[in-house]
């Protein structure tokens, strides 16, 4: 398993259709805020509009006095609750932990960035709450802002008067490798150095966050509907350290969700809020966010600032890369926070290739902004970035071809299990293969004619081409434990077959665009050899789900759908038993195919469905040797991360006059092992090219130094729309196989956004280079204003 | 608070909404047409396109008092009469138009428009057209794609799946 040519229609392997589908272009889906009560009120958030500052009084007496208005919170309601944690203990290079300062529900004692709430309204309807927000009679000093993480470090003021630095962590990856690192650099005859940002972006799923709650007085029990990634992990945090609520009190639901990307898996205090008012008010409240608050508060992604030195010998042999980078983590620590700059950025910096020594500095910097948090790829886009931006600066420098000098430095097949010099041993891959293929796609014979012809209309044309690498499947409890995390990273699944032989399944995993209600039914029915319509996914809802940790770190299909394959052999065991009684015959002669099951060498058989009737309707049933029912739950765990892998290449135009920049071709290469359902991977991965060519080319989130949010509506954050963008080439076939899962499956989620914006920035280095420009660099985003700046010199 | 009242998939409905009530918050929030989605607050995403006496409108920049007496369609009234998916949900659905499916509503409003005035588009009138529907998801390939197939034109040659 997996099988190369399912002999079960709609089996592993098919380009299913999605069932999905008919209720969203029905209009029929459900989303949080589709959701409505009976009796519920509505909650609309005061937000600070300055980055910093004392909160001197709140005077709620106007706003209590106002038409429907039920209630009023401020963050003196939640100084005896918990605060919202991060879920990583990151160690600074001395050994010191990180800084951790309370992230409160409401904002108490001082605002810390623009849209930091610090009071709620309560109202019959929102349009009053709205009003009543208005109400308020607030008094806030305003402080300087801390805004740019160099002066941050610095010293300019503190973000957090209670921690005597912006510093959270000063973190050494690895630090026993610091010197020896150190010694190669000065020591290799060829060193490159170039500093880059990796441009602060803003996730921008179509769906605002919203969440309702509900209150069950004579239960005592809450139900929570929210636009979240993984409930199980929301309900853990509200349950353990937030509200304090128990965990058998509290039901998370998260229904349909409208994409993520990130800026889901997190929990948020508006979460909190709702839960605690439905129980003061003993009716739901609801609360949607505007787009305006989504820019203002959902956790922004990015926002790094590296410098990178790559040593290689003079025939392109790479010795050595050595980062130091800051990280902004905003104004407080968001629950994964603390891993993305750090072990999901630093463990990823020896790329594809060989190369013997790095180090990694990285500086965690608090600053009056939002929080900061995973970004579809998370870390890695940042590693992937620097590495393949600098390598491309390398071969230039060195008069060599950036193809040739990737392959020079790749890990070759017969290495794996390969340990990387930053902490990784990859399980497989074939990175020369990906780039055979990659040249192919993009016809790179042909580029010289295509390049001819936009000079001939008076444009540049470039060629980009890179590697990447991403660590996935997230992750190994053992050794994310041992690197600081505070949560396992398991997922679980229960397969209930029910009498009439059609099956449930119960999973731990989320999906928010990622088609799992077709995809994880297509690996059941492989291995039942039935149909795949009679399989249902039941997912977003801990009151019926194991518990499992949700979906982000293109996790879903490797670590739950390993829980799945893992719980469906279970069953299979349990139905060859039941079997092996019906046809009075040994359970070990008993073989399942095609949905039959029969006993070796004679045509003796029953089929799936006798048998799951069998299971609960058991009379004559041996029950000393077999229980009743067909119903089986595992967890599953993974051996280590997965390796998707792949190369990427884009060709762009340049206009000379304007600077304008346009996506011409974009080849996509990819290994993500063995695949389940080719048409929702190819979805993926086109979606992830489109987030990482709107971040190399027009995405940024800008503040001003009072720490205003100008990019705070799509009116000035530029999304890219279906005119920035091209059709892509993706070729995943031929992926060599995870070794360490029994689906052989990489994961597929995140690789375009990791693997894309060093593409396109290095295809236009190369367009403006072939007009004579030197120029070495320009940061993201490539818009026409930076890129003609560029060509001035 | 003013009564006002439309024609909605074909039936008259009526409610009181205040004067700053907006379409998209009379469908939603009273006639529970929840299809009808709202991503933005600038007239920007186009989750909430709906049609308005035939034509693509933003349901968020207009008053539900301003469609006193309309002919509004949306989302929910699209399929075939039979229940099967029209020609252009069947598109998005046979060529993986839609992910998340947030976008989606906007998106099956916006082409059933643009398809009316233009029958056969091109791959670039198609991505000009798509500049108020933001997606996030699907990097736009397969919208377009699905665009041109329930225009009636061949996209097998169009990359990848």
């Amino acid at each position: 398993m997996p099988k190369d040519n399912s002999t079960v229609e709609g089996g592993i392997g098919a380009a299913t259709t999605r069932r999905e589908d008919i209720r969203f272009l029905t209009g029929e889906g459900q989303y949080t805020d589709d959701i409505n009560l009976t009796g519920q009120a509505h909650a609309v958030f005061a937000r600070s509009d300055v980055a910093n500052g004392v909160i001197k009084s709140i005077d709620t007496t106007a706003a209590e006095a106002m038409p429907g208005v039920l209630a009023i919170f401020t963050g003196e309601d939640f100084v005896e609750v918990g605060g919202n944690p991060a879920g990583w203990l990151i160690n600074s290079r001395d050994g010191e932990p990180m800084k951790e300062p309370k992230r409160p529900v409401l904002a108490h004692g001082k605002v810390r960035h623009v849209g930091d709430a610090y009071a709620a309204v309560i109202a019959e309807t929102k349009q009053q709450a709205r009003d009543a927000v208005e109400a308020l009679e607030v008094e806030i000093e305003e402080l300087p802002a801390v805004i740019d993480m160099a002066s941050a470090i610095e010293g300019g003021g503190l973000v957090h008067d209670e921690i005597d630095t912006n510093i959270c962590f000063d973190w050494g990856w690895i630090e026993d490798n610091r010197a020896a690192t150190d010694e190669a650099i000065k020591n290799a005859p060829h060193v490159t150095t170039l500093e880059l940002v990796n441009n602060r972006l803003v996730p921008n799923a179509m769906e605002p966050r919203a969440s309702t709650a509900d209150y069950n007085p004579g239960t005592d029990e809450y139900t929570l509907y929210t636009t979240s990634q993984n409930p199980h992990l929301t309900r853990l945090l509200i349950s353990a350290f937030v509200l304090g609520i128990p965990e058998n009190k509290l039901r998370v639901v998260a229904p349909d969700v409208g994409g993520g990307f990130g800026s889901k898996i997190y929990h948020y205090g508006e979460e909190a809020l709702v839960l605690a008012a439905a129980k003061k008010l003993k009716r739901p409240v609801k609360w949607t966010a505007t787009r305006s608050e989504a820019f203002l508060t959902d956790a922004h992604g990015r926002d790094h600032v590296t410098k990178i030195e790559l040593a290689c010998e003079k025939d392109g042999t790479f010795i050595a890369f050595r980062t130091e980078t800051m990280a902004n983590v905003g104004a407080y620590l968001s629950n994964f926070s603390t891993a993305t700059p750090t072990f999901l950025h630093g463990t990823l910096m020896a790329g594809n290739y060989t190369v013997p020594n790095v180090y990694v500095n990285v500086k965690a910097v608090f600053t009056n902004t939002a929080p900061v948090d995973a970004y579809r790829g998370a870390g890695r886009p940042e590693a992937t970035y620097s590495i393949e931006r600098i390598i491309d600066m390398t071969a230039r420098e060195l008069g060599m071809d950036p193809v040739e000098l990737r392959r020079k430095n790749f890990v070759k097949p017969d290495q794996y299990p390969f340990a990387s010099a930053a902490g990784l041993e990859y399980d497989s891959g074939n990175y020369d293969r990906q780039m055979d293929k990659l040249e192919k796609m993009i016809d790179r014979e042909g580029f010289a004619a295509r390049r001819a012809e936009s000079e001939a209309k008076g444009k540049l044309r470039g060629l980009g081409v890179n590697a990447y690498i991403e660590a996935c499947g997230i992750a190994p409890s053992n050794l994310v434990g041992v690197l600081g995390s505070r949560v396992g990273l398991y997922d679980a699944a229960t397969v209930r077959v029910n009498a009439t032989g059609n099956l449930s399944v119960m999973v731990g995993a989320h999906s928010h665009g990622q088609g799992h209600e077709t995809a994880f039914p297509q690996v059941v029915a492989d291995m039942l050899g039935i149909e795949a319509a009679s399989i249902d996914i039941v997912h977003g809802d801990t009151a019926k789900i194991p518990f499992g940790m949700g979906t982000y770190g293109s996790r879903s299909l490797a670590v739950c759908g390993s829980a799945v394959v893992r719980a469906t052999e279970k069953i299979i065991a349990k139905a060859k038993k039941i079997a092996a009684h019906m046809l009075e015959a040994s359970d070990a002669d008993i073989e399942l195919k095609d949905g039959q099951f029969s006993v070796a060498g004679t045509d003796k058989s029953v089929s799936f469905g006798e048998v799951a009737l069998k299971a609960y309707i058991p009379h004559q049933f041996p029950i000393e040797d077999i229980e009743p029912g067909l119903e089986e739950t595992a967890f599953y765990d993974p051996a280590n991360f997965t390796y998707p892998s792949g190369a990427y290449a884009c060709e762009v135009e340049v206009d000379p006059e304007t600077g304008k920049v346009t996506v011409e071709r974009f080849a996509a290469a990819d290994d993500f092992g063995n695949i389940i359902n080719p048409m929702i991977v190819t979805g993926q991965v086109h979606g992830g090219l489109g987030q990482g060519i709107g971040q190399a080319l027009v995405e940024q989130t800008a503040y001003d130094s009072d720490g205003q949010l100008l990019s705070a509506s799509y009116m000035d954050y530029a999304m890219p729309r279906a005119d920035d963008l091209p059709f892509y080439q993706v070729d995943h076939d031929d992926g060599t196989p995870c070794t360490h899962n029994p689906l052989g499956v990489k994961g597929c989620g995140e690789a375009g956004a990791i693997g894309s914006p060093p593409t396109v920035v290095n295809a236009v280095v190369d367009a403006l280079q072939s007009g004579g420009h030197e120029v070495t660099h320009v940061d993201m985003p490539l818009t026409p204003s930076r890129v003609w700046s560029a060509m001035q010199g | 608070m003013a009564q006002v009242s439309m024609t909605v998939n074909g039936k008259t409905v009526s409610g009181e909404v205040e004067g700053r009530t907006l379409l998209v918050e009379f469908l939603r929030n009273d006639l529970n047409l929840t299809g009808t989605h709202v991503g933005c607050d600038t007239s920007q995403c186009g989750a909430c396109v709906v049609h308005v006496n035939g034509e693509a409108v933003k349901a968020c920049t207009m008053f539900a008092a301003e469609a006193e007496g309309a002919d509004v369609g949306t989302i929910e009234g699209q399929a075939n009469a039979d229940g099967s998916l029209n020609v252009i949900q069947q598109a998005f659905q046979d060529h993986h138009g839609l992910q998340c499916g947030f976008c989606t509503p906007g998106m099956v409003m916006s082409t059933a428009a643009l398809l009316k005035d233009n029958p056969k588009p091109t791959e670039a009138e198609v991505r000009t057209y798509l500049e108020g529907n933001i997606c996030r998801c699907t990097g736009y390939h397969n919208i377009v794609k699905a665009i041109m197939a329930a225009s009636g034109q061949d996209v097998s040659a169009i990359a990848a799946e």
